[in-house]
């Protein structure tokens, strides 16, 4: 499978994201970069609105991954409740 | 972020419900005048599409949504870029070399932000589907954003540094802009898909990693505070645009199969185009920040071979593969920091930025960096050089250099698995010889001779007599440039920066 990644500001906005990541994902790997995160996992990579409002401590609108987004690679899904990025090959 | 929420109430409609109402809601088929005659561009290049409904955004973003998000980047945006003026930023930087990668970015960047802006408005009306015109109209109006944000973030430093007062006056003229600005006007100019194929998928969704991350990362890494900000602010916007490019890709590629072979020959196209634009970005991570993030190799690596691989491999359904001569443009990433670097150095007089030789350290970093070639072929050049200038005979390279006739930089480059050879490579149209650096720039020109016999070529316009006269002198002054040029150790930017550092260790009273 190939890699599908996600790159995120490391900022307070994008910490709870980056923390939600890496708990629903067991099989994302995370490098550190000056002023940004890029995680990596095969195949898919799951944003749950849940697990980042569990990590936030208030309600939180996917849309928002838009304030801390840096880049993707990956084709994508989103809907009201997670943002799915995944290869189908 | 409260401010995102509030008002966020439980009974708002579901994302695909409200994304449909956009898309679909708002779209009619006109009456009054043939739909072929309202999208006059959605048919002559031959891309076949029969259904505009099966378009889908994933982001499904709606324009309340839009506007709200787009504030709230531009609000924090805005907060830091003011700070970072009021606090003195620039004071902070690692060396103030690195402020010529900015130059870089400003004189050669920010007015394609411009040009994307007016694109991706151009495109977006000739798209006779409104999922894609929605899309096309966000990006447009994002691209306008981020040239506004990156002329007011370097304002603040056109006030203490050379090389950023006269950008788009050298946008159109300096021999080296005419790279960026060609590959952004060819792009233009082709149709709306191609366009899309251009700029939405070969340069967004594989290159543009290449040229933001690194130059934000580098900022931030270079105490760059504002940079750091704009870029990540723009950069926000851009895996939407990302996006959008790889959406336009797959609904060509599943409307017809007539489509594939036509969709293939343009990312062939644009990926050597966007290559050779990027050398730009090669020589900038390698040699000019002063602290470095990763080599141009590396990021080659993670971001085309990796990233692009992966992209490829699920494009490989439809019957697309790798864009041609791929291979050729991996070997070159051993090569193309240094080579580039080595002509700036040649031509630092005709610069709008200074240039160095690498100290000790970096070369040090290159080889580790470039285990193959650098000390091989880079190194002895650097050091015969250094010699020059200790004996007073600094080299300076007086002769125009003959162009590349597709992406119109100097023939400099070598041949594919030979470093001491310069490629050469040669077309005939209309009785008259046209010159190319490579395969892939020759190929571009011959399936398009009629376009790229009328590119506007620095080096012939400078003979011809179109660039304020005959001599480098006169050419220089056209160009606007003073103080911009020449080596940065002699120049006006290393004396204020040298007298800053100097005031930050004297004893205060």
């Amino acid at each position: 499978m190939s890699i599908v990644s996600i790159t995120l500001q490391n900022n307070d906005d994008a910490r709870p994201i980056i923390a939600a990541i890496l708990a629903d994902n067991p099989k994302a790997e995370l490098s550190n970069f000056p002023a940004m995160v890029k995680i990596n996992a095969e195949g898919e990579l799951i944003v749950n609105r849940e697990t980042v409002e569990d990590k936030l401590g208030r309600p939180w609108d996917v849309q928002e991954i838009h304030l801390s987004l840096i880049s993707l690679s990956g084709n994508i899904d989103e809907d009201d409740d997670r943002l799915r990025l995944f290869w189908r090959a | 972020m409260n401010a995102i929420n509030s008002g966020a109430s439980k009974k708002r409609l579901p994302l695909k419900e409200k994304y449909r109402h956009l898309t679909r809601g708002l779209h009619w088929d006109t009456t009054y005048q043939p739909m072929n005659k309202v999208f006059p561009h959605a048919a002559y290049e031959g891309i076949k599409i029969h259904d505009w409904d099966k378009w889908e955004d994933p982001f499904r973003l709606t324009m309340d949504a839009y506007w709200k998000f787009q504030a709230e980047k531009e609000r924090k945006l805005y907060a830091v870029l003011d700070t970072f003026a009021q606090n003195n930023g620039q004071t902070n930087f690692t060396d103030a070399r690195y402020v010529n990668t900015m130059k870089l970015f400003l004189t050669g960047v920010s007015p394609l932000e411009y040009m994307a802006h007016r694109g991706f408005g151009h495109a977006g009306r000739q798209m006779a589907g409104v999922g894609p015109r929605v899309a096309c109209q966000m990006q447009s109006l994002d691209e306008l954003r981020h040239v506004q944000t990156q002329i007011h973030t370097m304002s603040h430093l056109n006030k203490y540094f050379s090389g950023f007062h006269e950008f788009p006056h050298l946008h159109s003229r300096m021999w080296y802009l005419s790279v960026p600005k060609s590959f952004f006007d060819d792009a233009v100019t082709a149709g709306p898909f191609e366009f899309m194929t251009a700029i939405g998928f070969s340069f967004e969704y594989v290159l543009t990693n290449l040229l933001f991350v690194p130059f934000m990362s580098g900022a931030a890494y270079n105490g760059d505070m504002a940079t750091m900000t704009f870029g990540f602010s723009a950069q926000s916007d851009e895996a939407r645009h990302m996006t959008l490019g790889l959406e336009v890709i797959k609904f060509m590629l599943e409307q017809d199969e007539q489509n594939v072979p036509i969709v293939q020959k343009w990312i062939d196209k644009w990926f050597w185009r966007g290559h050779r634009m990027l050398g730009l970005v090669a020589m900038m991570m390698d040699y000019m920040l002063p602290k470095r993030i990763m080599s141009w190799k590396e990021a080659w690596s993670m971001y085309f071979t990796e990233a692009g691989g992966a992209l490829f491999a699920d494009l490989a359904r439809y019957g697309i593969r790798l864009p041609k001569y791929a291979e050729v443009a991996t070997a070159e990433a051993d090569h193309i920091s240094h080579q580039n670097w080595a002509i700036f150095y040649q031509y630092t007089h005709a610069a709008g930025f200074h240039t160095w030789l690498p100290s000790d350290e970096e070369m040090d970093w290159l080889s580790a960096k470039y285990p193959d070639t650098f000390d091989k072929y880079y190194r002895p050049r650097f050091d015969l050089w250094r010699e020059m200038e200790k004996e007073g005979k600094r080299f300076y390279n007086m002769g125009l250099p003959q162009l590349c006739s597709t992406c119109q930089i100097p023939m400099g480059y070598t041949e594919p698995g030979d470093p001491t050879s310069i490629a050469f490579r040669s077309s005939k149209y209309n009785g008259d010889t046209y010159h190319f650096c490579s395969d892939g720039c020759k190929d571009i020109f011959d399936n398009e001779p009629e376009k790229f016999s009328q590119a506007w070529l620095p080096v012939h316009q400078i003979f011809q007599g179109n660039c304020g006269g005959a001599t480098m002198e006169d050419v220089l002054k056209w160009y606007k440039l003073d103080g911009d040029n020449m080596d940065y150790a002699q120049s006006l930017d290393k004396k204020m920066w040298d007298e800053w550092q100097a005031g930050k260790n004297r004893v205060s009273g």
